[in-house]
């Protein structure tokens, strides 16, 4: 379970948390959807450590990772796997030496069975076959996947996505939301989604979160965000200019 | 009186930043040395940029180093000329390449063409989240990045340098006997006479210590990179000026120390 305890964050003098109150529940999929821009990302990265909060408690299975060293995060992190919106793969490396990253880093397993474990991975992303390819040499869409793989290396215990499907074309949006639910259900881990897609949304959220002006201003299973009487809500769901979210 | 004390103030901070940034860079080093001892040491990453900063340099390197001779050669022999020192032409070409000019040559240019790479890479890392993917997966950036950098850096700097001083020499020799007709058997004595294996020595430490400098300001230029592309821009130029200040600077002070 992470719970993020009124988490107050800002760069410089702009505000991006502002008491923000959230839980992930294990073993669910938590989507977290707002506005871009609006710090979701930010969000995402106080979950694993990436970014301290200026106040409030980060809570992750009883420990609060605010206040732990280099050694005891480190821990903490292998229980997670991350997808960046940008996937940030090591450029410098190849698809396979990127996915094999973290089993190289943290296992002691062989050569062989790495680069089988990569091969597997990688076809259930579809991309088979690309193990050799640089990451310059991948379309956005590819990177995001190979990314994917990445981040389900190690079959971690808590997943988070930083918007999966954007840039996706539908068909391929929907095998990552395939994926995504069939790895939850599988392996009975975690998920923390960022997500704008609302026909995603519905589809693999177990619990939606709406991050709006630094706060979770929304909570709550599909079927009550659907009937939700929040503007905020109804305005991001229906796509609409008019309503509390401004464009700038 | 104002406009005094506003220059001071401005002065005062300068000072201050500076003395910040000297800070981190110690801590940053401190950490790095942390790192270096506690297994395991990345020797694939180590072998990569000792090619990179070594191997790929030895043709700027040569390149430098021998006209650095050949114009060494042509100055003293026209400043020894009116007294007829002639022969002295050679030790002076071989006491300034081990000293001083085979050093700080080589250390100029690996940081154009190296350390200037290793604030632009790591700056670049910083920016697209690839940094934050190593932390993300428990994996600590100073080892994998910084440590085989600088690693292979103060390994590499004395190996060039040794390369420069030889060809600086080639080229004194080339300019003082073949073309400008000094006797080559005094050129020769002359140099085995005035020049020490302490000369040698004593610029390899210099060597060793700038490439130290120059693999320490480009990593800590680029891993504190901010700012997208502009960014990575910023961090490339700030790596190579305060490197090459900083290794003109302790020149001085090595020299004062060693000689
Ligand atoms: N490391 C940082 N330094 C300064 N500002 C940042 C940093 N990370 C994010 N921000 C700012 O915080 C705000 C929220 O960003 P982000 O979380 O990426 O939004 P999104 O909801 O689209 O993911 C943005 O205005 C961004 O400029
Ligand atoms: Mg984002």
């Amino acid at each position: 379970m992470i719970e993020l305890i009124d988490i107050h964050k800002s760069f410089g003098s702009q505000k991006v948390l502002d008491g923000l109150n959230l839980t992930i529940e294990d073993g669910r999929t938590t989507v977290i959807i707002g506005k871009s821009g609006g710090g979701k990302s930010v969000l995402l990265k106080h979950m694993i450590g990436l970014l301290r909060p200026d106040s409030g408690r980060v809570i992750v299975d009883g420990v609060d990772i605010t206040r732990l060293g280099d050694k005891e995060l480190n821990e903490v992190r292998k229980k997670f796997g991350m997808l960046f919106q940008e996937a940030a793969l090591f450029d410098s490396m190849n698809v396979e030496e990127n996915v094999a990253f973290p089993l190289r880093e943290h296992t002691k397993k062989k050569d062989s069975e790495i680069r089988e474990i990569v091969r597997e991975r990688l076809s259930a992303v579809g991309l088979p076959g690309v193990e050799k390819k640089m990451p310059s040499e991948l379309s956005g869409g590819m990177r995001k996947r190979v990314g994917l793989a990445r981040a389900l290396a190690m079959q971690p215990r808590i997943i988070l996505f930083d918007e999966p499907t954007t840039g996706l074309d539908p068909v391929m949006t929907e095998a990552i939301n395939e994926l995504i639910i069939r790895t939850q259900k599988n392996f009975d881990v975690t998920c923390v989604v960022i997500s704008h897609d609302v026909g995603s949304i519905f589809k693999i959220g177990h619990t939606i979160a709406m991050l709006y002006e630094g706060k979770i201003v929304e909570y709550g299973a599909p079927e009550e965000i659907r009937k939700s009487e929040n503007p905020v809500m109804h305005q991001f769901l229906a796509g609409s200019l008019e309503g509390p979210i401004s464009i700038m | 009186m104002n406009r005094i004390s506003i220059a001071l103030d401005n002065f005062g901070r300068a000072v201050l930043s500076n003395v910040e940034e000297m800070g981190k860079i110690l801590l940053l080093f401190v950490s790095t040395l942390v790192w270096m001892v506690r297994p395991p040491l990345k020797v694939r990453l180590i072998f990569k940029q000792m090619e990179f900063v070594g191997v790929k340099s030895i043709y700027v390197v040569v390149l430098t180093g021998t006209f650095t001779g050949m114009v060494l050669a042509l100055q003293s022999y026209y400043g020894f000329r009116m007294f007829s020192a002639e022969s002295l032409v050679g030790s002076t070409v071989a006491l300034s390449m081990t000293r001083e000019l085979g050093p700080v040559l080589t250390a100029l240019m690996v940081t154009a063409r190296a350390g200037s790479a290793m604030a632009a890479e790591l700056g670049t890392m910083r920016v697209t989240e690839q940094i934050d993917a190593l932390y993300v997966m428990a994996a600590n950036p100073v080892k994998h990045l910084i440590v085989p950098r600088i690693v292979a850096s103060v390994f590499m700097l004395p190996i060039l340098t040794i390369v420069s001083d030889f060809m600086g020499i080639m080229g004194g020799y080339f300019v003082g006997v073949t073309i400008l007709n000094i006797n080559e058997g005094s050129f020769v004595r002359n140099i085995t006479r005035y020049v020490d294996l302490d000369d040698l020595y004593n610029g390899l430490i210099k060597a060793a210590v700038f490439g130290l400098i120059l693999s320490l300001v480009g990593c800590y230029k680029g891993f504190n990179t901010s700012g997208g592309a502009e960014g990575v821009g910023r961090a490339t130029t700030e790596a190579v000026v305060l490197s090459s200040i900083t290794i003109l600077i302790s020149d001085y002070f090595l020299t004062a120390i060693m000689f």
